[in-house]
């Protein structure tokens, strides 16, 4: 009577790997721990003797406090380090840092670095699961499940809609993952912003590219707009901020192109007034918040999955 | 060699609503005060049995008592050593369990961990004023100090016989059956 799945992964690096029945099935675990979320003791046992350690090379927010959160109502331990108050300040080398962590019994380390593939390099020479909270460009496999279950919460469906993905593409972990993802489970994905921000390599990975925000945004059922990362940045990728506002901006004029329901979807940090305006975002479509929501379910399904995974046969 | 794989009907399709309308009677003979009391289900099994109960006592008194459903995934004691895994269901008790006579409803009562950890996720609700258990099979096997206050039938089983309870809403008939545990692959005991 129970439905059953096999989860042969150790670690979450990539959304690559997994097949679209595994994301789905990662989405609905993620949705019945939505309900836990909502309990006055937001407790369960499942994880406990478990150690979850946070190892972040890049400065973090909510991924960070969301995993940590996940963690501990899993009933797992969680250790965080942040690298400027530890020895890798004194140059002490990501794996040597990890192996003297793992060391200590760590079962699942959560990983962000700012170098793509720092997360499958360690996943690799670890016993460890390793999940990647984001590696450079490469990907940001959390904040796309989140992104998704966020919108099949909306739109009650997971495959034939259009979803337009507004802005730094280039400089985007989250928008690889999100491509990836929504084209896996039969999506329109569109990167629209300027040229700069948008390599063509992206068409042979099944993206759409628009350089105009109203063909981009015409008829979408979703619009994400995303951070202009000016750290991971020089100049050149635009003339001025204000130029760039005035014709990327998910502002309330451009909002309209899209369909009349969608969502308005940021994974934040917001830059207000550059990508995407202030009204826009206070708006009742946006739905930034139900993001980060979403992002601590999401985040225990991934624990439970990866911890859990048996070997015995019952 | 297949047609020698016996199957016993334990409750045929005829008995299975009496045993239901039984228990719904005897739960009520213990807790007169139908408006304190609780009926939750375990999922999936036990949830089917809760929405029996819960109707047949409307059918009687014309009251719906407050009920619920829990999965019991993540209170599993052998959660890192089952594999593949349960998926989890959600759990849906929407309303305060304190001070409540709580019927925790299970299909099959076998080792007793089940119900352990139903117990210990209702506990995570609230504080119930007390809780009894109604299962429909009581299979023996106990590995754990628990035991049943309404069951339908005892059934004296060995572990490499399966319990089966059929549903009309899922399985297209009610019923009841024991089997050998090779007659069906992917059968896990309850």
């Amino acid at each position: 009577m129970t439905e059953k799945i096999k989860w042969n992964h150790k670690d979450l690096v990539s959304l690559e790997p997994l097949s679209k029945e595994e994301l789905i099935y990662i989405l609905e675990t993620a949705k019945s721990f939505e309900e836990v979320l909502k309990r006055d003791v937001k407790k369960v046992p499942t994880l406990r003797g478990k150690s979850v350690l946070t190892l972040f090379y890049e400065p973090s927010t909510r991924t960070r406090t969301s995993f940590e959160m996940a963690a501990k109502i899993l009933s797992a331990d969680t250790i965080n380090i942040s690298t400027s108050a530890s020895s890798v300040s004194k140059g002490e080398t990501l794996l040597d840092t990890v192996k003297n962590l793992e060391a200590m019994s760590i079962d699942a380390i959560i990983i962000r670095h700012s170098f793509s593939g720092a997360a499958e390099f360690l996943s690799k020479r670890v016993k460890a699961s390793v999940i990647n909270g984001g590696d450079g460009r490469h990907e940001h496999p959390t904040q796309a499940l989140l992104d998704i279950l966020t919108i099949w919460e909306y739109k009650n469906i997971l495959s034939g809609l259009k979803i337009a993905i507004v802005g730094d593409i280039l400089h985007s972990r989250v928008a690889r993952s999100n491509l990836i993802a929504l084209k896996k489970l039969g999506n329109e994905v569109r990167f629209v912003g300027p040229a700069t921000f948008i390599p063509e390599t992206f068409r042979e990975l099944g993206a759409e590219i628009y350089y105009n925000l109203e063909e981009g945004l015409y008829d979408a059922d979703v619009v994400m707009a995303l951070r202009i990362q000016k750290e991971r940045m020089g100049s050149g990728f635009y003339p001025t901020e204000r130029e760039y506002a005035r014709c990327f901006s998910i502002n309330k004029n451009s909002i309209n192109f899209a369909k009349k329901d969608a969502i308005i979807m940021h994974p934040g940090p917001v830059n207000r007034g550059l990508e995407i305006t202030s009204d826009v975002l206070d708006d009742k479509r946006c739905v930034v918040l139900d993001q980060v929501t979403k992002g601590v379910a999401v985040r225990m399904a991934v624990l439970y999955l990866l911890l859990t995974g048996g070997k015995v046969e019952n | 060699m297949s047609k020698s794989k016996k199957e016993i009907i334990i409750i045929d399709e005829k008995t299975f609503p009496r045993v239901i309308n039984r228990i719904a009677h005897e739960i009520m003979e213990k807790n007169p005060d139908l408006s304190d009391l609780v009926l939750i289900g375990i999922k999936k099994g036990g949830s089917l049995l809760k929405e029996r109960i819960k109707n047949a006592i409307k059918k009687m008194e014309g009251i719906e008592v407050l009920s619920g459903d829990i999965d019991i995934t993540m209170y599993r004691d052998d959660i890192f050593k089952i594999s593949p895994k349960h998926k989890i269901e959600t759990t849906e008790l929407l309303f305060s369990i304190d001070d409540k006579n709580v019927v925790l409803i299970d299909d099959v009562l076998f080792t007793g961990r089940t119900v352990r950890a139903g117990i210990d996720a209702i506990f995570d609700f609230g504080r119930p004023k007390r809780i009894q258990l109604a299962v429909l099979i009581d299979r023996g096997h106990r590995e754990l100090p628990i035991q049943a206050d309404f069951v339908g039938k005892v059934v004296p089983t060995s572990r490499k016989e399966i319990v089966e309870v059929m549903f009309k809403e899922v399985d297209g008939k009610d019923g009841v059956v024991l089997r050998e545990k090779n007659d069906r692959k992917n059968k896990v005991e309850s």
